[in-house]
Parts: structure tokens; C-alpha cells; sequence
């Protein structure tokens, strides 16, 4: 089901560089000569204040934007998106903050949107439903605790339920990267807790994750890697394990050199 | 003993499904047709007779084709007020081409191709220039109406074929051809909605056109197939009305509108789109036939059938509140 990324094929592990990368809208820089690498197998964190240009970088790596300079090399090849199909096609997959679930349909349907298994009768191609039904009870078992069955109606979901359903969309069909926005923001304690679990567990499927997040505990809790970025810059990057939460606070805010 | 618990379970859920109200408001169609039987049956024993019952089923077909249609466009959170007025359309196109000596196939394609491609415009419209589908609707309702005047220069046209009489006389058994066919127009469209990409994308459309856009599903496409959709059964419910009345007239059907919409509330369809079944609007149409019908028998003058329609649909209306 899911492909998993092999830490090893890499020489030096990187799965997404981006190079320069620049983008501004009229005369707003929203990004402005951004270079940061993402490792395989990793969970990558992207911090920075509102309006500090994360968005707008996560929105070249899916393919809503185009960067004006820079290159974006993702698994060995440079990559040039025009849409976010093409983004998904080669393998990246983001979670938006509103989860693009539909909420009438089931959790399989939701997991199997536009990707649905058919099978082909003469000249029409029937959903397999079967087979869509059963491959969800796999995406979900191996990643989430919580998930109810594959059966029930997204409505019928809690936020934090909803959350997994659209992470293991994204965990699924062999993507390589999945980038996650604020996953956590709308969420309860318990819910949040829950969530981070499914993140961690993530990585140790061998998912490789790009984590946009406000919250430094969190991003010290979870995360391999630190980025953070600051008026369009990405002003400094550190390994989790050899910073703190103080030095991270002091990058986003400017009050630390690089 | 644990059957016992289970059987007792099973009890309790019953006892609980029949106090929730969103239960009643998913099957009030068919609560609402059972009643409508066992009250008439009680006071005319004529009304379950072979042949009333055989009368009414051909009655249905045409509204039932025509709340088919308009499910599936209520389904993505539209609505087809066209769709009576494209089917006088598709009729005066027929009854012309016929009384132009076209032949029977070939009048029969041209009065479908008419009223597809008020549905093709309709949905163009809607989709592209992103207008209100209430207006656009309102508008081709007009248009098509008007242009069915022009065509037919407000006369209508006598028709006699022998294979049109067939279509709205014979049948297998009680069940009359145009019933028939009917049926099969509404498998085919439970078979779309439920069993191919095309019917979740849709269904994704009505419920949540952002994350189906997010998902890559173009909502445009959707929603010009589903106007489409309605706009061609339109054409064969005109087919279906020259058999039944014998000829082509560019008259305005008003009431096939509102009971195709009528139906399809009734049938438990969300009028916000993104949740809705066939069966549904399929019961739904032959309570509104049952009960015009009944009411013909009981002998209640023609003026309260309207007002009984307009009770029965806005207590529909209410029940869906409560709808799941």
C-alpha cells in the first residue's frame, strides 16, 4: 500500500532542496532567496510568525505557486509544478488546514476521493467498493489509533478523527512527502496528543514530513529538523537535538543572529 | 444468552429508530405512500384495483424520469426549474420533426437532442459564468418555453403512430411501457450515482465543492454533466407525454416542475446537495400520483389537488430538518 522511502538511496539523504528560491507577489517579497533541505525518513518542522512566508513555501513545494527564481529539487529531480496534481503525481501530498474532506461521504470514499478502484464491466468501470473498503481499513490500521470504522460518515467525525482521516490520505498511494499545515491548531489537548502520535508513527513507517506548526513544543517534541523563517527569509536551520525552544523563540522572533 | 442480549439489543435499536425523527425523515416517502394506500384502499375499494394501480404506475413514469433529473442536479446543490418547460421543448421538437414526415426514430433523437442541449446550455451557463443556478434556470425556463411557442406557432400537432400507442398502451402485465422504462432509467441512475467515480465526484461536488476541487475533481465538468443529464431525460419524458396525450402541444406543464422538485424532497434528498438516493425521489413520485389520483376517486374536486400537493410537500420539507 504505501510505498515506503528508503532512507539509503540518497547519498546524502536529502528528499527536497530547495535553492533560492523567490516569489513576490507585486511588490510584497513574500519569499526571498529561501534555501533549506529536507531529510528522508524525517519529520521536518517549518516555523516562523504569521505572514513569515511558510505558507508560501509550502504552496511552491505542492504546486499552487510557482517560484519566479530558485530551483526545488525533490527526490534527485528538479521539479517545475503547475498544479497540484502534479505535485501529488510525483509523490507529494499535503494536508490543508480545512482536510478537503467531504463530510456526507464515508471515511473510504473520503480516503479514495478521485482515486477510486473500479473495475471494468465491457464499456463502464464500476467502483470496487469492496476492495476500496478493505485497502481503508489497512491505510488506517497501520497509522491511526483512533479511527472509527471505515464505514461511518466523516460528519460523524470528531476533529481529531477527521485529522487522521486526512493524514492517512495523504500517508497513502505512495506519496514521498507529506506536508502537513497546523495540524493541530483546531484541536483539544487529547485530540492534539493523539494526532502527534499518528505523526510519529509516521516516521517510523519511513513517511518523510514536512511539519508547519506555531507551537515551538510541539515542533521540539516531534521534529528531526528545524527551519525557521522570518519576513520571507529562511533565517536558520537547526537539528531538534541540538537546540532549544529559548533558540527557536530567538530565531522567529529576531532576536538571535543566524 | 447471547443471542439473547444481542435480540434484545436489536429491540432496543428498533424501539430507538422508530423514536428518532431522523429515521421517519429518511423513509417519509414511503411512510407516506403506505398511508396514502391503506387510507384510500379504506375508503375506495376501486383504489387497488389491477387497473387503477396499472393507470397510475404509467401516470408516475413521466414525473418519475423528470425527479430522476432533478435529483441528480439538486444532489450538487443546483436546481433545474428548466426542466418542465425543456420537455415541452423536446415535445414540440419531436411533434415538428414528425409532422415533417422525419420518421418516428429520427423525430424521437431530435426532440432528446433539443432538450439535451438546453441542459448543455443551462449547465455551461451555471458552470462556467458561475451564475445562480436559480437564475439561469428561471431564465432557460422561459427561453425554452418561449421557443417551444415559436416552433410549434403556438398550435399544437396531432400525432398518430401506432408504435407510439403501443408505448402508452401495452406493457407486461399491470405494468405499463413507459413504467417500464422508467424503472430502467432509474436503475441506471442508482447504478451512477452509487456505483461509479462519476456519482461520488458528484456527490462530493453537492457536500463540499472546495475539498473536491482540493482533490482534483472539476466541480465545472460535474456540473455541466448533471444539467445535461436532467436536460436529456427531459427529452424523454417528452417522448413519454406525445404518447400519452396523442400530440405535441407547446403548453406549460408547470406542474411537472413543481412535483419534480416536489418529489425529490419528499424522496429525503438534501436540498443543500451532497447526500440523496433514486429510490427516494422514485417513492417520492408515486405518492404525488397516488395522491392526486385517490383524491380523483374519492371524488374531491380538482381545485384541492394542489393544495393537498403543496401540504404534502412542505411537511416533506419539515420532516427533512430532522434528516441524519
Amino acid at each position: 500500500m504505501t510505498a515506503r522511502p528508503d532512507p539509503g538511496t540518497s547519498t546524502d539523504g536529502a528528499l527536497l532542496r530547495c535553492e533560492n528560491v523567490s516569489l513576490s507577489f507585486g511588490n510584497v517579497r513574500a519569499l526571498v532567496e529561501v534555501s533549506l533541505t529536507l531529510r528522508r525518513g524525517e519529520i521536518t518542522a517549518l516555523v516562523g510568525d504569521n505572514g513569515a512566508g511558510k505558507s508560501t513555501l509550502v504552496r511552491c513545494v505542492s504546486g499552487i505557486h510557482r517560484p519566479q527564481s530558485g530551483r526545488i529539487v525533490f527526490d534527485g529531480d528538479e521539479i517545475d509544478f503547475h498544479s497540484p496534481e502534479d505535485a501529488r503525481e510525483a509523490g507529494i501530498e499535503t494536508v490543508h488546514q480545512t482536510l478537503a474532506l467531504v463530510e456526507d461521504l464515508t471515511v473510504w470514499q473520503n480516503l479514495f476521493l478521485n482515486r477510486e478502484i473500479v473495475r471494468r464491466l465491457g464499456p463502464v468501470a464500476l467502483l470496487d467498493r469492496r476492495a476500496m473498503q478493505s485497502r481503508s481499513k489497512e491505510m488506517v490500521s497501520t497509522l491511526a489509533v483512533n479511527v472509527p470504522a471505515v464505514r461511518s460518515r466523516v460528519r460523524r467525525l470528531s476533529g481529531g478523527q477527521r485529522q487522521a482521516v486526512a493524514i492517512c490520505r495523504a500517508a497513502g498511494f505512495s506519496s514521498k512527502l507529506v506536508i502537513m499545515d497546523e495540524p493541530t491548531a483546531a484541536l483539544g489537548v487529547q485530540e492534539t496528543a493523539r494526532v502527534e502520535e499518528l505523526i510519529s508513527r509516521m516516521r517510523e513507517e519511513g513517511h518523510s514530513v514536512l511539519l508547519i506548526s506555531h507551537n515551538f513544543i510541539q515542533v521540539m517534541r516531534l521534529s528531526d529538523q528545524v527551519w525557521v523563517m522570518r519576513a520571507g527569509r529562511c533565517v536558520g536551520g537547526r537539528r531538534t537535538a541540538e537546540t532549544s525552544g529559548e533558540e527557536i523563540v530567538a530565531l522567529v522572533t529576531g532576536a538571535a543572529g543566524q | 444468552m447471547a443471542n439473547a442480549t444481542l435480540a434484545a439489543g436489536d429491540r432496543e435499536a428498533w424501539s430507538a429508530r422508530l423514536k428518532d425523527l431522523g429515521f421517519w425523515a429518511e423513509w417519509a416517502a414511503l411512510v407516506g405512500l403506505v398511508v396514502l394506500v391503506i387510507v384510500f384502499q379504506a375508503l375506495n375499494p376501486t383504489f387497488l384495483s389491477a387497473g387503477n394501480i396499472a393507470s397510475m404506475l404509467v401516470a408516475a413514469a413521466i414525473l418519475i424520469i423528470l425527479a430522476v433529473g432533478q435529483t441528480f442536479v439538486i444532489a450538487t446543490a443546483g436546481i433545474d426549474l428548466s426542466i418542465a418547460s425543456t420537455m415541452t421543448l423536446g415535445a414540440v421538437a419531436f411533434g415538428q420533426a414528425y409532422a415533417a414526415g422525419w420518421g418516428l426514430p429520427l423525430s424521437c433523437l431530435l426532440g432528446i437532442v433539443a432538450s439535451a442541449l438546453v441542459g448543455v446550455a443551462n449547465g455551461v451557463i451555471i458552470a462556467r459564468g458561475k451564475i445562480t443556478d436559480f437564475i439561469v434556470t428561471l431564465g432557460t425556463l422561459s427561453a425554452a418555453s418561449g421557443l417551444a411557442l415559436i416552433l410549434a406557432d403556438g398550435k399544437p400537432v396531432t400525432i398518430i403512430d401506432p408504435v407510439l400507442l403501443g408505448l402508452s398502451t401495452g406493457g407486461l402485465g399491470i405494468f405499463g411501457w413507459s413504467f417500464v422504462i422508467a424503472v430502467v432509467v432509474a436503475l441506471v441512475a442508482h447504478v451512477m450515482l452509487f456505483h461509479t467515480r462519476f456519482g461520488t465526484h458528484l456527490l462530493a461536488t453537492g457536500g463540499a465543492p472546495e475539498s473536491a476541487t482540493a482533490m482534483g475533481i472539476s466541480t465545472e465538468r460535474i456540473k455541466i454533466a448533471v444539467y445535461t443529464i436532467s436536460g436529456t431525460l427531459a427529452g424523454l419524458g417528452a417522448i413519454l407525454l406525445v404518447a400519452r396525450i396523442g400530440a405535441a402541444e407547446p403548453a406549460a406543464n408547470t406542474s411537472f416542475l413543481l412535483n419534480s422538485v416536489a418529489a425529490v424532497v419528499l424522496g429525503g434528498v438534501s436540498l443543500f446537495g451532497g447526500r440523496g438516493t433514486i429510490i427516494g425521489p422514485f417513492i417520492g413520485a408515486m405518492l404525488l400520483v397516488a395522491l392526486v389520483n385517490g383524491l380523483t376517486l374519492l371524488g374531491v374536486s380538482q381545485f384541492y389537488q394542489p393544495l393537498a400537493v403543496g401540504i404534502v410537500v412542505v411537511l416533506a420539507a419539515l420532516l427533512t430538518r430532522f434528516q441524519r
